[in-house]
């Protein structure tokens, strides 16, 4: 069991801070993001990389209203929110109501009656987040919600290069992957832009809409030629379950096309970051060797991903106890 | 018998007979009587609406209604849609068949109209099915469905899928002097799409309709209109491709109508940034550019008619997100206002040229009575109030549904009075 130890002082964080929902990080200001991120790092840091306990949130509660599977996104905001003594509870899909006819917002009314502090909440339409927010009084986080967003995923991405760099400013970063499909990347694209990055969006044509150019980024549909030029590789899964028609002629294609392999790496930068949100489909879009090579940075992915979402529990709790005292 | 009915002090307003001023208007036994009579002509005993600032016009027609009765009378009844048609200033709509079971039967057209004629609200015509059951296979029995009183033919909502049923229809009907109507869509480049698909889509995740799927469709009507020289009619279109194709076909005289929602003509996809489910509407809110377009094209005629495009669904199934929510409008009483803020407040049109386009264009395209009032025709007459802004509130709806883009606007046009064949059925004045 994790043993308890003295909470960082973060006043001088929170004062700020008015959110009291996350729900995408296109709507938020770099500051914001910059403090989501130092606030991470100082849990991180008291926590000892998520292995102590802090008692910061105790008494509250976290409920994980999860619609579409998942494993580590949803385990990482238990632990963090157990890291910082929330309890949780854990509500899905199946069996739920939802499958009796009762409509998602009411789902969630009842979940909130049971009085919780947060609900986190994935689905496979985008918005729903935005519309729990609109019905419920809580704190809502969006724990992904279809190809829309992934906010702590992206946030957890920039602590990440932000740790190996010490800043985000001037790097290139290329998302090379299915774009149309990734919520990932929609929240990457974000953070990184407002950051200072210059981001690359990389794949066929069939998923990376020529309008992102037309927002300012760079698109590009061979990954050989922008490589030399990227100091961040972030591999996005090819989501096969999110897809019509095949947007591309096979999987062995795809990977000639798009894999991060031994040969491409030695077209890369020597320092390049290998970064894969995951689940990995390993020989897709990346091979063994770069997943698991000195490059890749993605089991610490994963470690950041528990201090991102204490980071946000804890700032948008701050946030709510201030609006309820005021209210 | 009814009462003869005075209006005066209004100004008339008839594009069908170019009227557009200050005028009083006889009505006895249902049509009108005469218009500026003689204080000599007139009957010992009648009824005056004073219509002081208010514009005295052909009652407003709907090519494409949803009303939802049979099978869906949570959403609408044929009651709840004909009252807010009253409250919209619309006459006669028409009911398109996106009822369970669908109209595609003689049995099916009479029960619309015995309910029609029950519920005494704005006439309502019926769009039989165009195919058997709705299933874009085989033609229905359109000679006996118009027999029964159908006034026009269409698989609306869907869209008509395959051309050769839509070639073989629009030859066939040309004995009947019926119109097709088709809902320009090629479904599967539709499939799944909740927004119109662009910049906003991309950011948003949100699937996407493409205009691509709207333009196409539009392509195929029009070629297969020109060649078999039959009714078609196309609508409610959104794109600026399906405006450019029917500029190009009407200028080389191919004799094809078309319609627009007013929710198009002023608002954008900027719009389901919010992600509510009350801008989710078919075909959807486009960009900028889209809407700017379909003004001009209603200026110009390209674009022939504005409908409603009321497509009520009940608040339960608004309430999903936005994938399970379905497309839903309730727009029947916002209709005029809309587009009234949206073209004469801005300028694009005068109200002669509004009235033409929501009334005497879309009676003609119909084929109905209406539109027009003209002495002898019935008196299907609204009373607007040009300048007066109003908020939309939906509590005060007459439909059931209460999901609009609209909620909470203010817009300017308020309907004062509908007359059905000389009869008022709803007088803004009198609380229902």
């Amino acid at each position: 069991m994790a043993s308890e130890r003295n909470a960082p002082d973060l006043t001088g964080y929170t004062d700020s801070w008015q959110r009291r929902h996350l729900l995408d990080l296109e709507s938020l200001s770099a500051d914001e993001i910059r403090t989501l991120l130092d606030v991470a790092q100082e849990l991180k840091e008291a926590t000892e990389g998520c292995r102590r306990k802090l008692s910061l949130l105790s008494g509250k509660t976290c409920a994980n209203l999860f619609f579409e599977n998942s494993t580590r996104t949803r385990n990482s905001f238990s632990l963090a929110a157990k890291r910082l003594g929330a309890d949780t509870v854990e509500f899905g899909s199946s069996g739920s109501s939802t499958a009796k006819g009762e409509t998602f917002a009411d789902t969630a009314k009842t979940i909130e009656a049971m009085g919780v502090d947060w609900v986190v909440t994935r689905h496979s339409t985008p918005g729903t987040p935005n519309l729990l927010a609109r019905e419920l009084t809580c704190c809502v986080i969006n724990a992904g919600d279809g190809p829309h967003e992934h906010p702590t995923q992206g946030l957890l991405d920039l602590l990440t290069i932000r740790q190996h760099r010490g800043t985000l400013e001037g790097l290139t970063v290329a998302l090379v992957g299915d774009i149309a499909h990734s919520r990932t990347a929609r929240s990457n694209i974000w953070g990184l832009r407002k950051l200072g990055a210059h981001v690359i969006i990389c794949g066929p044509p069939t998923l990376v809409s020529p309008r992102w150019q037309e927002l300012g980024f760079e698109v590009a549909h061979h990954l050989d030629e922008i490589l030399p030029r990227c100091d961040v590789l972030n591999l996005l899964r090819i989501q096969f379950e999110r897809q019509n028609a095949r947007p591309f002629p096979s999987v062995h294609e795809y990977a000639a096309l798009y894999a991060m392999n031994a040969k491409r790496m030695r077209l890369a930068k020597d320092d390049i970051l290998i970064m894969a949100p995951g689940p990995i489909n390993r020989g897709v879009e990346i091979t063994p060797e770069v997943a698991d090579g000195p490059h890749s940075v993605i089991l610490e992915q994963v470690t950041n991903g528990i201090a991102v979402r204490m980071s946000a529990l804890y700032l948008l709790s701050v946030a709510d106890d201030r609006f309820r005292n005021q209210a | 018998m009814n009462k003869p009915v005075l209006i005066s002090g209004g100004t008339l307003v008839d594009p069908s007979q170019n009227l557009n001023r200050p005028g009083r208007i006889l009505i006895l036994d249902g049509r009108v009587a005469s218009i500026d009579p003689a204080d000599g002509d007139l009957p010992a005993q009648y009824d005056t609406i004073e219509a002081g600032g208010c514009l005295v016009a052909p009652g407003l027609v709907d090519l494409g209604v949803e009303l939802r009765e049979p099978g869906f009378e949570e959403d609408e009844t044929i009651f709840s849609g004909s009252q807010a048609a009253l409250a919209g200033g619309y006459t006669s709509i028409l009911a398109t068949a996106s009822t369970y079971p669908v109209i595609d039967s003689h049995a099916a057209v009479e029960f619309v109209r015995q309910k029609a004629a029950q519920a005494s609200g704005a006439k309502i015509h019926v769009i039989g099915c165009l195919s058997k059951g709705q299933k874009g296979e085989q033609m229905a029995q359109l000679g006996l469905l118009s027999e029964a009183g159908a006034v026009a033919f269409s698989d609306a909502p869907r869209a008509i899928h395959s051309d050769a049923l839509l070639k073989r229809a629009l030859e066939y009907c040309r004995m009947l002097n019926r119109p097709i109507f088709d809902r320009p869509e090629i479904p599967e480049m539709a499939a799944g799409g909740v927004m119109h698909e662009g910049q906003v889509s991309l950011v948003l995740g949100l699937k996407g309709l493409p205009t691509e799927a709207e333009d196409l469709a539009v392509a195929r009507d029009v070629r297969l209109a020109e060649a078999t020289d039959g009714r078609l009619h196309v609508g409610p279109v959104s794109t600026m491709g399906a405006v450019d194709m029917l500029r190009r076909v009407k200028s080389r005289g191919v004799v094809v109508t078309a319609s627009v929602c007013p929710h198009n003509l002023m608002q954008s996809d900027r719009l389901m940034r919010t992600y509510e489910s009350r801008y989710k509407v078919h075909p959807p809110l486009r960009s900028p550019n889209h809407v700017a377009t379909l003004c001009q094209a209603v200026k110009d005629k390209t674009i022939d008619a504005i409908q409603s495009g009321h497509m009520p669904r009940s608040r339960e199934k608004m309430m999903n997100d936005l994938d399970e929510s379905p497309f839903g409008v309730s727009s029947l009483e916002t209709s005029f206002a809309t587009a009234a803020t949206a073209l004469v407040r801005s300028g694009i049109l005068d109200w002669v040229e509004l009235i033409d386009r929501m009334s005497t264009r879309p009676a003609e395209i119909a084929g109905i009575d209406g539109g027009t009032l003209t002495v002898g025709s019935p008196a299907d007459v609204v009373v607007i109030d040009p300048n007066a802004g109003w908020k939309v509130d939906p509590g005060k709806f007459q439909s059931t549904c209460i999901s609009t883009p609209f909620e909470g606007m203010e817009l300017i046009g308020r309907i004062q009075k509908t007359l059905v064949d000389g009869l008022v059925r709803y007088d803004a004045a009198i609380p229902v």
